[in-house]
């Protein structure tokens, strides 16, 4: 676990989103699924981020602006400077034979560096509108539906499903797969075991996802 | 002597973060394991944050075996937070604590409020702790009461050595699409900075009323806002939100800390300790002269 002020290097639009590119100091980038904590200028908390991709000497994070935090780390501009604790949490295991990467909304944000370490297998996206899927152009050999299209509908048998998305997405994948492996999203104050805060209940089981998580096998 | 506020910190998950500090101070633990509140557990408002998280906790019976051992290994003195919603829950854990060398202080929790509090006084927990153990006792309080300072007299009478003020008070958060409470159980502890104008005056308040050793701590961002616990009647100063933005805040504040008091002439911290106190009594000092001419 490392904290380091890091600067920014770019802001850039992704439909919705933005993709937030920092240099990486002394940082490493981790295993893809897990999470960094970035400091939200004039924030109390840093807000947790999953790696998007990493690029040479950068770390860069894919941002919904859905708040105060979300929408200053939106605001940065190249050259400001922010504190990123990272790399945390247990991250996807890349021991898969035929991984298929099953993405909803923001949540395919770790998917690019996901798809890069299992040599860009196939992955299916889903978006709520025309809009947001343009952020499936960051994910190689992706398939991208609208809703009422989801996503679910185009997960062949057979595969190794690895998936990020929203909690009603997630109880969707594991009915269908039960030995996917699940990114799960919560709220969290410190992302490092400290506060307790981030648990979620899966199947009437409480997990603290920054210490148990975020990856979770589905059954 | 810098410590983490109870509930702030894992010294078993962040070890490092538990040796930056002067002592460390376990999350609660209480008689049965709990897994704590429902989530949501935390949200953050524009002054602070709210946390729900419920005294997640092993139990009493798994804290001695399992993790005592292991926080007796750090080489950083524990102060053990304990918890309960009877009387008798804190004496038998205080007295299960006793014979335990690793045990620096124990910290009776009277105060939380995400819990169902126990029908008993803060002093008659104090009480009947004091029987169970001759480890030194400090008893956390709430602010949330009308006077704090009565409280801090009557857990002084009861046998505390030591307040640890204060605790969260509770708030609570709407979404602002739904107007529904963000947090699963509803309500949660307000702490960060909102807390630490009422952490001054309880810190303050206490000190007048018993002149005892108190952690002073609530929305401690900086090394200035510790001095100010100091010089408010605060002994010792606890970090708890700053510590989730900022694992290696311990190291940056106490830096703060010392270069604060060297800038107002002090040779240590110390030297601030109750000094609002007395400007306050020559300011009244003054205000007796004047009615006495």
């Amino acid at each position: 676990m490392r904290r380091e002020r890091l600067s920014v290097v770019a802001n850039e639009p992704v439909g919705p989103y933005t993709l937030l590119r920092v240099t990486c100091g002394g940082l490493d980038p981790g295993v893809p699924g897990q999470f960094f904590m970035l400091e939200a200028p004039g924030r109390l908390l840093p807000r947790p981020m999953s790696l998007c991709l990493a690029p040479r000497h950068e770390l860069a994070f894919l941002i919904d602006e859905i708040g105060p935090g979300t929408a200053a780390l939106c605001r940065l501009e190249r050259g400001d400077t922010i504190h990123v604790l990272g790399p945390l949490g247990n991250g996807f295991d890349l021991d898969v034979e035929r991984p298929l990467l099953v993405g909803g909304g923001i949540g395919i944000a770790p998917l690019p560096y996901l798809s890069e370490a299992l040599g860009r297998p196939p992955a299916v996206l889903g978006f709520r509108s025309d809009r947001h899927a343009q952020a499936a152009e960051l994910v190689p050999n992706a398939q991208a539906c609208i809703e009422p299209t989801l996503v679910t509908e185009l997960i062949p048998d057979g595969m190794d499903v690895l998936a990020c998305g929203p909690a009603p997405m997630l109880d969707a994948v594991r009915a269908l797969a039960p030995a996917a492996q699940l990114a799960w999203e919560a709220p969290m104050a410190c992302g490092y075991g400290a506060c307790y805060g981030c648990a979620v209940e899966i199947d009437g089981e409480l997990k603290r996802l920054c210490v148990e998580g975020p990856v979770l096998r589905a059954a | 002597m810098l410590l983490n506020a109870s509930g702030c910190l894992d010294a078993l998950i962040a070890p490092d973060v538990a040796r930056s500090l002067d002592a460390f101070v376990t999350k609660t633990v209480t008689p049965q394991p709990r897994d704590g509140n429902t989530p949501v557990r935390i949200a953050e408002t524009d002054v602070g944050m709210l946390n729900s998280i419920g005294l997640a906790n092993p139990g009493i019976d798994r804290f001695i075996t399992r993790n005592l051992p292991q926080l007796g290994e750090l080489g950083v003195p524990l102060w053990v937070s304990v918890g309960g919603f009877e009387t008798d829950d804190y004496a038998d854990i205080c007295s299960r604590l006793d014979d335990h060398a690793d045990v620096t202080v124990i910290e009776l929790n009277v105060s939380c409020p995400n819990v169902e509090a126990p029908v008993e006084s803060a002093a008659e927990i104090v009480s009947a702790s004091r029987l169970a153990t001759r480890k030194p006792l400090w008893a956390k309080l709430s602010p949330a009461v009308p006077d704090i300072g009565e409280v801090a007299r009557a857990a002084q009478a009861a046998g505390a050595d030591g307040l640890s003020l204060v605790n969260t008070i509770r708030g609570l958060k709407l979404d602002d699409r739904t107007l529904r409470p963000v947090l699963g159980p509803g309500q949660g502890g307000l702490s960060g900075p909102a807390l630490k104008p009422v952490a001054l005056a309880a810190v303050a308040t206490c000190y007048r009323a018993t002149q005892m050793p108190i952690v002073g701590m609530g929305g401690v961002q900086t090394g200035l806002d510790a001095l100010e616990l100091i010089a408010a009647g605060a002994q010792h100063v606890a970090l708890g939100t700053v510590l989730f933005a900022d694992p290696d805040a311990p190291a940056r504040i106490r830096a703060e800390l010392y270069a604060a008091a060297a800038a107002r002439g002090w040779n240590a911290y110390e030297d601030a300790y109750a000094v609002a106190h007395e400007e306050t009594l020559s300011a009244q000092a003054t205000l007796d002269e004047r009615s006495s001419v």
